[in-house]
């Protein structure tokens, strides 16, 4: 591990004056920064301890919406009784990611800016890597790349963001709360995270030395009718082949809103606006739900070595859909 | 039950009394490895650490994890060394009482903290709850990951009995839905992996002391 300045923020003004320098990297939970820097990955010049910062704290806002301190910990955050029942779907999302000692460190704010685990950026081994080294090539383009996306993809980049909280973030209309030196700025979290384009190195719009200080989420929480469904390749403590986060609001057994995320199909959690329009006032028939599901990777394209992932993803929808709706 | 008086030659005496009579076999070594280029001198960060109740006061490379803290500095080689990577949870630890990866901590990001241990569950004479059971059930092979998945059983009980649901819970909205039934303490244990295979006396043995509600 390169060595590196270590410091302790005293408050959320002193994280964001120390977090400006150049090379600053804020460390939260930990468990993928640090991860990353033992790999080389991550080369910080100096590292923020903020864990110390009171931003752990789960309350309700004035909207009936509610709040998630960024240092709250993924078990507590998927374990709070107004996110278990307001909000299930996020609660399930968090319980489906990683191991249980991992959620007890990790936290809501370090899961939005958990990096890919493409196996070419995390391994100094391999040369071309567009996220780690820009410019030098994508080595799963024309590598192993089964995990790889299936949507949003460029010549640069064919990596998926890992998260799952992230997918049900967006199938929430969460809303990411920013400081930094001399302001502070809200960012909806379907512009939070980005496509890769030209320029994979950066995963979301957030500027160096910005702090994210919450996550809040609007009052509708889909509390009845939600379904996380994630598939991996074993039981527990993986990544998603493909995950789906789906939310239903129905009105005597009307679709009056939809909303379907995949997880672990893009650079980012991939919203199907189409497929969530085509289900507005239907039932939900079995047609109504395959239409959906197919319409949902509409725009997906696979890679050499993941083909299954494009009738994967309709099946994880359906099934999603099905669940979510109490009709299996 | 029966046990074996405690012995007094140590795997770990053992391996430091091959290390003292190294240099007789210094001939097959290796020619001297090439001096490795000045480094920038890493900054040193001073912490407090508390560990199984006792207060430690030390001065560490910023780099330094908790794990190799326990290990390397403070002599507490109970906590094992897997992946180092927080991927197979032989390194876990009680983190104020939480289970935690102690490979993915830094030290120095600790103060304050109350950290317990292995060594810290149980003495020979007084076995915790979950260590007993571990011995009854056969819950291991070789042990290595095996204070890691007592530590981590602890956890899991405790959660269990604050009621935290898990990704195999049929309805996270209802409180009373969480049981600890086989299927539940696998998926809460699957941060802990086992070489050799031992996975179905680890579950047995944690379902013995959650059936004799000994305290987690």
């Amino acid at each position: 591990m390169q060595v590196f300045e270590f410091s302790k923020a005293r408050d959320v003004a002193h994280a964001v004056q120390l977090g400006a320098q150049p090379g600053a990297h804020y460390l939260g939970g930990g468990t993928n920064l640090l991860d990353l820097m033992k790999g080389g990955v991550e080369r910080p010049r100096s590292v923020i301890d903020i864990s110390e910062l009171p931003l752990a704290l789960v309350e309700p806002l004035p909207d009936g919406g509610l709040r998630l301190g960024a240092l709250v910990r993924n078990s507590d955050a998927a374990n709070h009784p107004l996110v278990r029942s307001r909000y299930p779907l996020l609660s399930q999302a968090f319980l489906a990611g990683a191991s249980p000692q991992l959620r007890n460190m990790a936290t809501v704010g370090g899961n939005l800016l958990q990096r890919t685990r493409c196996g070419y950026f995390t391994d100094l081994s391999f040369e071309r890597c567009n996220k780690r080294l820009p410019g030098s090539g994508c080595a799963a383009r024309d590598g192993n790349n089964r995990m790889h996306a299936i949507l949003g993809a460029s010549e640069a980049c064919v990596a998926t963001n890992p998260s799952d909280m992230s997918v049900a973030l967006l199938a929430l209309d969460a809303v990411v709360q920013v400081r930094r030196r001399n302001g502070a700025r809200s960012i909806p979290i379907g512009h939070f995270h980005r496509l890769p384009g030209t320029t994979p190195e950066r995963d979301t719009q957030l500027q160096p030395g910005e702090l994210i200080v919450s996550v809040d989420l609007p009052p509708p929480g889909f509390a009845q009718h939600c379904c996380y469904l994630k598939v991996r390749d074993r039981a527990s403590y993986a990544f998603a082949l493909v995950s789906a986060a789906v939310a239903l609001s129905l009105a005597s057994d009307e679709v009056r809103e939809a909303r379907i995320v995949l997880g672990g199909v893009a650079h980012k959690p991939w919203r199907a606006l189409e497929a969530e329009n085509s289900l507005r006032g239907t039932r939900l028939a079995p047609e109504d739900i395959q239409a959906a599901a197919r319409l949902a990777t509409h725009d997906a394209r696979a890679l050499s070595d993941n083909a299954f992932k494009i009738p994967l993803a309709q099946q994880v929808v359906a099934r999603a859909l099905a669940t979510a709706a109490g009709v299996t | 039950m029966d046990r074996e008086p405690p012995q007094t030659l140590t795997r770990r005496g053992f391996l430091a009394g091959g290390c003292v009579a190294a240099p007789a076999l210094a001939w097959v070594a290796p020619a001297a490895e090439p001096v490795p280029e000045a480094m920038p001198r890493a900054p040193t960060v001073s912490t407090v650490l508390m560990i199984n109740g006792r207060e430690h006061q030390l001065t560490l490379d910023a780099r330094v994890t908790l794990l190799d803290a326990l290990r390397e500095h403070l002599g507490l080689t109970g906590t094992k060394k897997g992946c180092d990577r927080g991927q197979c949870g032989a390194c876990t630890v009680l983190l104020d009482g939480r289970r935690v990866n102690s490979c993915l901590i830094l030290a120095a990001s600790l103060g304050g903290h109350a950290v317990t241990t292995i060594e810290g569950l149980g003495t020979t004479e007084n076995l915790h709850p979950v260590q007993a059971a571990f011995l009854a059930h056969d819950g291991f092979q070789c042990g290595y990951c095996t204070p890691g998945q007592i530590c981590s059983a602890v956890g899991a009980l405790a959660e269990l009995q604050a009621g935290d649901a898990s990704a195999v819970t049929t309805d996270v909205r209802d409180p009373r839905a969480v049981a600890a039934s086989a299927l539940e303490i696998r998926e809460r244990m699957s941060g802990n992996i086992c070489r050799c295979g031992a996975y179905p006396f680890i579950v047995a043995a944690i379902e013995d002391v959650v059936a004799a509600g000994k305290p987690a």
